[in-house]
């Protein structure tokens, strides 16, 4: 009696889980599937298995473009935040900086903000200083997005690597810059590289921000898929959709690959 | 010339002051301990001859040379801390060679001096493997190879035995010890285990509250505390208060409510310069428990009752009452214990007994 009532129990938690999941996965499972329709409505029923809408993607100039000026941003998003994270990290950590509380908040509290509250803001304060839009002034946008995520893993990885291992380098005749380039960073890299990451793909994902920042003539791909869709609904957009999963999803996923690897060879 | 020599220092966080105006000096080659409990400043002034702090006041100087605006990396000490801190992401040969790195060894005489370091601690087969597939004695040993493989002009080690586990800590101990006298390298080391410090040193500083209290061989600390806290800090001491009959020749008389008179060596009460307040310091394994019943002997007697037993195996520590004083004694033990209320008489020596001046503790300050 008590079992069969635990059971049903147990079996409607499974089913409500995996329609969740459902819920959740679903529409992607059908951009992904939907991508390799041949029909060209990108919509069912499917009416066989193609790639014309990849290849027709790949000699679509201006998605291209798109996806190459957001490859070129990601990238610069990630290379700034990281080295601008792992500076701020430092001197929060290991000197006593004053305000350093204060510091550290207004340095995530980005994250906090509403992005189009940031977006207007950046906007109008650089209206007042009378500079004019460009890429420059996308990419800073995108650093300023990033940079909490980047500070928030360095300096939890920065805290858990003990003070008495630089001191050890230091006492064997290491300077501290050497002390940092042999000892600090190496350990430090896991969390450098999954910052750089985390830059990479929500500077690859950003539209709210982007729309604001960028000059006109530029796009991004989200931007550019953004624009496409307000004219019809093409299954390009499908192929590429699969692309950006690919992406984003891989990426990570590789790069937790890397550091589990790196881990198990250098400890931690 | 002295290896380390430390003058007038001071050292202040802020309006606490960690170190008050001390004044060292260790000569070349010897094992020099800073003994005393958490908070002490032994680990401070550690850290002010590593160059990991600046002294406030003073100076700091090794092999003659001033320090104070030398900074660690150019230092040339070996620092060995408490938690080994090998580097996690370097195999031990890449440790232990670090130091080499930055000393312009070339890549043989690198490989040479690794392998008699790693040969020297007796962990010669484990140059590849990484830090974590250590032990925690094992890595204390790669950490000491990689102190010593630069030829420090002074070794630092900060407890370095405290995180080991106890048998394993008395084996290192050992180690360490034959170790650096096969090397003859000057060291300084910093604990707060009495009995590393005794068995290790050639000279222990005792330091309490930011100040030395003591400085002396292992056997004049112990033996002849200059100070109530030198006295409880190494082993358990009995301090009974009494007076000072005055000095006879090399000997003083001591009075003690529910004792005989006493009279003690000279030596053994440097401080106290005529009648006047005293204090007995008798260890407590000095004290020795016989039946009530047994013959008098060569020794002084006085009658105790056992108040409490603490039963360890191979020894006892007793709780004792004489009159209005409560006494500690730890004999060894054949078969049991004296029971509790047991009616006993206390033996012990004049000799053993060492005196201070009543009244002015160090510790009442």
């Amino acid at each position: 009696m008590m079992r069969t009532r635990l059971n049903l129990g147990w079996g409607a938690i499974r089913l409500y889980t995996i329609l969740v999941y459902m819920f959740m996965f679903l529409p992607i499972a059908v951009v992904v599937l939907l991508s390799f329709n041949a029909n060209q409505f990108g919509s069912f029923p499917m009416t066989g298995l193609s790639t014309r809408w990849f290849e027709t993607l790949w000699q679509n100039e201006t998605i291209m473009r798109a996806f190459r000026t957001s490859i070129v941003l990601g990238l610069l998003t990630a290379v700034i935040s990281t080295t601008l994270g792992v500076l701020a990290s430092l001197a929060l950590v290991r000197y006593s900086v004053p305000g350093r509380n204060l510091i550290t908040t207004l340095l995530i509290a980005p994250i906090l903000v509403p992005e189009v509250v940031l977006a207007v803001a950046l906007l109008l304060f650089l209206n007042f200083l009378q500079i004019g839009k460009s890429f420059t002034l996308l990419l800073m946008g995108h650093v300023i997005f990033t940079l909490p995520f980047v500070i928030l893993v360095v300096q939890a990885r920065l805290v858990s690597i003990k003070r008495d291992v630089e001191e050890a380098a230091l006492s064997l005749g290491a300077s501290p810059r050497q002390t940092f380039m042999s000892v600090t960073l190496p350990l430090l890299m896991p969390a450098v590289a999954a910052g750089g990451l985390f830059a990479f793909t929500i500077s690859f994902d950003d539209i709210t921000g982007t729309l604001f920042w960028k000059p006109g003539g530029i796009e991004t791909v989200p931007t550019q898929i953004f624009s496409m869709l307000r004219n019809s609904i093409s299954p390009e957009i499908n192929a590429l959709g699969t692309v950006i999963i690919a992406l984003t999803v891989g990426l990570p996923l590789l790069g937790l690959a890397l550091a589990r690897r790196m881990n198990k060879t250098s400890g931690g | 010339m002295s290896a380390v020599s430390l003058t007038n220092i001071v050292k202040q966080f802020g309006t606490f002051t960690a170190v008050h105006r001390m004044s060292l000096d260790i000569a070349q080659g010897s094992f020099v301990t800073l003994l005393g409990p958490s908070g002490c400043g032994k680990t401070t002034t550690l850290r002010m001859i590593a160059g990991l702090l600046d002294a406030t006041e003073g100076e700091i100087a090794i092999n003659g040379k001033r320090m104070n605006d030398v900074p660690i990396h150019k230092r040339n000490l070996g620092l060995v801390f408490q938690n080994y801190a090998l580097f996690p992401h370097k195999t031990v040969a890449e440790n232990i060679a670090f130091g080499l790195n930055y000393r312009n060894v070339s890549k043989e005489e690198t490989q040479r001096k690794v392998a008699d370091a790693l040969e020297l601690v007796q962990l010669p087969d484990l140059g590849a493997r990484y830090p974590k597939e250590l032990s925690g004695g094992q890595q204390q040993r790669i950490a000491l190879a990689r102190a010593i493989v630069i030829e420090p002009d002074v070794l630092l080690l900060d407890e370095p035995l405290s995180a080991l586990d106890a048998n394993l800590r008395e084996d290192m101990r050992v180690e360490l010890k034959r170790i650096q006298q096969r090397i003859g390298v000057t060291t300084v080391f910093v604990t707060h285990d009495q009995t590393e410090a005794l068995a290790m040193s050639d000279q222990i500083i005792v330091m309490s509250k930011g100040r030395v209290e003591q400085v002396g061989s292992p056997e004049e600390v112990y033996n002849s505390p200059a100070s109530e806290f030198v006295a409880q800090f190494l082993g358990a001491s009995n301090i009974l208060s009494g007076t000072s009959l005055g000095i006879q020749g090399d000997e003083l008389g001591l009075q003690i409510i529910d004792f005989p008179r006493l009279v003690i060596p000279r030596s053994r009460a440097p401080q106290i310069t005529g009648v006047g307040p005293a204090k007995l310091v008798i260890r407590a394994e000095k004290l020795h428990l016989v039946p009530k019943t047994a013959p008098a002997d060569d020794r002084l007697a006085v009658a105790a009752t056992v108040e409490n037993v603490d039963y360890q195996g191979q020894s006892a520590r007793y709780f004792l009452r004489v009159g209005n004083h409560a006494l500690q004694a730890i004999n060894m033990i054949e078969d049991h214990p004296f029971e509790t209320g047991a009616q006993v008489s206390l033996r012990f020596r004049a000799k053993d007994c060492s005196a201070l001046p009543g009244g002015t503790s160090h510790d009442a300050q």
